[in-house]
């Protein structure tokens, strides 16, 4: 039954593609009813999901000449990743309402980007996996450079030349293991069986963790992350912060780790310190922000970092800490970006913090005040919401394998709040004297459709918070199953 | 053997030739005074007739003969690589239907045929005489067809570049063969092998091999080989250049592959190129030439602002690709590259249809007249969508699963120590390169705005047939990417079941 997440999407950009041009109102409500469909399957899924077991959901012969099999199938981390997809999906849309160029365009390119990421988290055949990785990679270059703002062009094609480098080197990496296993397989649980000779895995381990890592926004190669967040309309930003970076992280999990856990047994310590790094840096560059965009697409790459670091501890909390800081980041970053994206650029056509100061937002939209207030409490990681839950067991993670570092991680959560507290407070708070403030023309008010998407983020968000268990129940089983051996044996 | 079972092994070649006669004599005598679009419409279909007719001849029968000592080898791969010629024909006769740089419309098909006859005997042949003589039919033809545009000069200058070039390599490929020839005394791919084998790498051996490997690389326009190709492909008439990038490409490779492979089999003649086990031999040359042909296209192709151009330079790196099959030369290589050199040819050929209709529509192929196409022709934008991204290896399409197949085969033949890695490396972070300009082209297509001058946003009307066409090649592309299975599983039994 989740195959069809896949399918539904690419359905609904035929569908998209043969509808009649010019009628938008009819191009939204058919992309938020696929969207809804791959949600709603999503979470049927969930329901009969049972913790700790792998959901076949495909399997057949592709090409048989080299083994390729049409493997779809899920664990708990698939799920978890598929209901982020789902949810974020259907937020994105519900925050493009207002898009009237190329109506229909926009929505089959987005749909096409949704189909491709469900894919990816549903593959086990890791060839099957890298085909809907790429798939994913032209609708982001298209949506930012035919839909994007600030540089548009030039961050479209920095995000598609990023993605598309680090995809050659896993490409690389596969074939390589391919070749060496001798397996003739790509399935990941036959390829995960097999020890690799030892100085294979220390280049091929880096190899295919970088090009994987790219695109999760690793520091030092980042810097695709701020521009392409920047460039994009806003359901583009929710997508590539809520989703695309996720693509990344859950590949290093699933491939690079699995596979070569030798070399990551060499390597982990260089990659926990540069995910630190990734951390700070990212909470360093976006307190001194001019752009309000810029901030959260630095935050962005500071909270990805959480994910990788709790990746590196290679212990259970640290490892379920970090898909549950993917889920819980997918849906805070869709909300920050949603804000700042919809609610204020759309409205004052300007993201400079300076000027934004002035206009007295929290008046004149007390909605998207109140909503940026939510998500930048839920951003630093208040307790009640996903990111409290999920950061903290990162953090428990890192105490056990890396206590030094675990400091300085501390130290990113308190600049997190800093910047956090510097944009609300510029942004929404700003000291306006009352004459310049009704100076600008009255902004429209937020239309149901943005209250519906943020309410759905922040209740997601906040279910999450407080009941976490919903989804560790299925993400912590999971690192028992025969995929995860390397992980006891390493520990 | 008779000449009737001669004629009865070139049944295909025969039913072409027919057809060549038939367009020939009907254009000539009865379609004269007729409107020019009637006879290229009349002329066409007997020719696609002819083609079909081939085709469905080789489908249904299932020889297996190898006439003469290798002059005309019939078994199931050598169909299977003139079948894939002949639909590559059919699909440029289709697309050349609505051209109007001519009035010998009778003699353009005709020679479009014979060019073919000449590829589907190349493809064919395992003798160096035979092999020369079909290289000359198809070049000769091919040569008169880049010329064709009487009245734009940059067809002639494209015509001769492509003649003086062409005619170089075939006196680089006779000598390097005469000299093959002299050093074992025959003609004979395997003789050759085996009168080469334990004889070691005589200095006469290596220059011999370095004639035939530049002759071959003017034709498969390998750097540093390669300089006539960008103007062929800019001058020439549209279909004509798409002729000469797909199915000259094709049957070139094909035959490339095979000369070394087969006549230049054993361990000391083939060396290696593997990254600690180099050692002297054709392979190492082949590999240098792939390294160039794939730097050197991607970079260059960067900065043009032609589209026939761009697609000329990436034509250069494909070469460079499908040379990197030739160099990993087993049992899984050669099935990449007839893989990846027939996907790439339906690719290019619908290209070059794409870029005629906006030729026809805006007067000029500059990356600048493909500004806003995805408004003014919405149903070959999108076939130029999944042309280019095939070209840039972008799954599940053709292209892709070509680079994948090549790529795995090439570090299978490096195996265990995955010797030819840094080749591969070297590919594929070129492909990644490549997207760039791919991407640049679609940029013009899908983001970009149609010049506000009037009358420019005007939407083309390319013709149905045109549509159709383009539409079926897009159809291809997607299907064979989706099932690569349908393509590599046939070609695979065919190359199981011959003796090669």
């Amino acid at each position: 039954m989740l195959a069809w997440t896949i399918y539904i999407s690419f359905i609904g950009v035929l569908v998209l593609m043969l509808l009649p041009k010019g009628n938008a109102a009819l191009a939204r409500g058919v992309a938020l009813m696929f969207a809804l469909l791959g949600l709603g399957i999503g979470i049927a899924a969930f329901t009969q999901f049972k913790a700790g077991e792998i959901v076949a959901v495909a399997d057949t012969s592709w090409v048989p000449s080299l083994g390729i099999h049409y493997h779809l199938a899920a664990d708990g981390i698939s799920l978890t990743l598929v209901l982020l997809t789902g949810s974020a999906a259907v937020a994105g849309i519900l925050f493009s309402w207002n898009i009237e160029h190329r109506t229909k365009e926009f929505f089959a390119f987005y749909l096409a980007l949704i189909g491709g990421v469900y894919g990816v988290f549903l593959s086990f055949d890791l060839f099957l996996l890298f085909v809907f990785y790429e798939i994913a990679i032209v609708p982001k270059y298209f949506i930012i450079a035919i839909w994007g703002s600030t540089r548009r062009e030039y961050g479209a094609m920095k995000l598609a030349l990023y993605s598309f480098i680090g995809s050659a080197m896993v490409l690389v990496g596969l074939i390589a293991a391919y070749v060496v296993s001798g397996a003739h397989s790509f399935d990941v649980t036959e390829l995960a069986k097999y020890s690799f000779p030892h100085n294979f895995q220390i280049w091929a381990f880096p190899l295919v963790f970088i090009g994987f890592a790219i695109l999760a926004g690793m520091w030092p190669f980042h810097t695709w992350a701020p521009t392409g967040h920047v460039a994009a309309p806003t359901a583009a930003s929710m997508l590539l912060a809520g989703v695309v970076m996720k693509l990344g992280a859950y590949g290093c999990l699933r491939v690079a780790m699995t596979l070569f856990p030798d070399g990551l047994a060499a390597w982990k310590n260089f990659f926990a310190v540069l995910a630190i790094i990734g951390i700070l840096y990212g909470a360093m560059v976006a307190l001194v922000q001019k752009d309000f965009k810029f901030v959260i697409g630095y935050s962005s790459v500071s909270h990805m970092g959480f994910v990788l670091l709790g990746l590196m501890t290679l212990n259970a909390i640290g490892l379920s800490g970090a898909v549950l800081q993917m889920f819980s980041h997918g849906i805070i970053a869709g909300l920050l970006f949603a804000v700042v994206g919809r609610m204020v650029y759309d409205r004052t056509h300007t993201r400079d913090l300076d000027t934004l100061q002035t206009m007295g937002l929290s008046k004149a939209m007390p909605f998207a005040a109140v909503t940026f207030v939510i998500a930048s409490m839920a951003s630093m990681g208040l307790p009640g919401f996903s990111g409290f839950a999920a950061e903290f067991q990162v953090i428990v993670g890192a105490w056990k394998a890396f206590p030094t570092l675990a400091v300085l991680t501390g130290v990113g959560i308190l600049i997190g709040v800093a910047y956090t507290l510097r944009v609300m407070q510029k942004a929404f708070f700003g000291e306006t004297d009352e004459k310049e403030a009704h100076a600008h023309e009255p902004m429209p008010p937020i239309s149901p459709q943005e209250k519906l998407g943020a309410v759905l983020l922040i209740a997601v968000s906040l279910v999450i918070g407080l009941f976490p268990r919903i989804l560790l129940d299925i993400i912590v089983p999971s690192f028992d199953s025969p995929l995860f051996d390397w992980l006891r044996r390493l520990s | 053997m008779n000449f009737l079972d001669l004629l009865k092994l070139a049944v295909p070649e025969t039913i072409v030739v027919l057809a060549v006669l038939f367009v020939l004599a009907a254009d000539l005598v009865a379609l004269r005074g007729v409107e020019r679009r009637f006879r290229f419409i009349i002329g066409g279909m007997i020719a696609c007739v002819g083609c079909v007719g081939g085709i469905v001849w080789m489908l249904i029968s299932h020889t297996h003969e190898n006439a003469f000592a290798g002059m005309l080898v019939v078994d199931p791969l050598t169909q299977f690589v003139k079948i894939a010629l002949l639909a590559l024909t059919i699909f440029t006769i289709l697309l050349s239907m609505e051209s109007d740089f001519t009035t010998h419309v009778g003699e353009y098909l005709a020679l479009i045929l014979l060019a073919a006859v000449g590829m589907m005997f190349l493809v064919s042949a395992e003798d160096i005489l035979m092999i020369f003589i079909s290289l000359e039919l198809t070049s000769l033809s091919l040569y008169i067809l880049a010329a064709f545009n009487k009245r734009d000069i940059k067809s002639a200058e494209a015509s001769l570049k492509y003649f003086l070039f062409g005619g170089m390599s075939a006196a680089f490929t006779l000598f390097g063969l005469s000299l093959v020839y002299g050093l074992s005394g025959t003609t004979n791919l395997p003789e050759i092998a085996a009168a080469l084998a334990g004889k070691g790498l005589d200095p006469l051996l290596v220059i011999a091999i370095v004639m035939v490997v530049i002759g071959f690389g003017f034709k498969v326009a390998a750097v540093p080989f390669h300089l006539w190709a960008p103007d062929a492909y800019q001058g020439a008439p549209t279909p004509s250049a798409a002729f000469i990038a797909s199915g000259s490409k094709v049957a070139s490779f094909f035959i490339f592959a095979k000369v070394m492979a087969i006549g230049f089999a054993g361990k000391e003649i083939e060396g290696s190129g593997a990254w600690h086990a180099y050692a002297p031999g054709w392979v190492p040359v082949v590999a240098i030439l792939a390294a160039l042909s794939m730097v050197l296209g991607n970079l260059v192709a960067i900065v043009q602002t032609s589209v026939r151009r761009l697609i000329a330079y990436s034509a250069i790196a494909h070469a460079g690709y499908m040379l990197l099959a030739i160099v990993s030369h087993n049992e899984q290589s050669l099935a990449s590259l007839i893989y990846y050199a027939v996907t790439y040819g339906l690719t290019t050929v619908g290209a070059f249809g794409v870029v005629a209709v906006v030729e026809q529509g805006t007067g000029g192929e500059k990356l600048s007249d493909f500004a806003g196409l995805s408004r003014r022709a919405p149903v070959v934008s999108f076939c130029m969508l999944i042309f280019m991204l095939s070209l840039a290896g972008i799954p599940p399409l053709a292209g892709f699963f070509g680079k994948f197949y090549v790529f795995s085969a090439a570090i299978k033949s490096g195996a265990p120590d995955l010797g030819l890695l840094w080749l591969v490396i070297l590919a594929v972070a070129m492909s990644a390169v490549s997207l760039y300009y791919y991407l640049q082209v679609l940029k013009q297509i899908y983001v970009n705005d149609v010049d506000s001058a009037p009358g420019a946003g005007n939407p083309l009307k390319p013709t149905v047939l045109t549509q159709v066409v383009l539409a079926l090649l897009a159809l291809l592309v997607i299907v064979l990417g989706c099932a690569p299975n349908l393509l590599i599983g046939w070609i695979l039994t065919a190359i199981g079941s011959g003796p090669a």
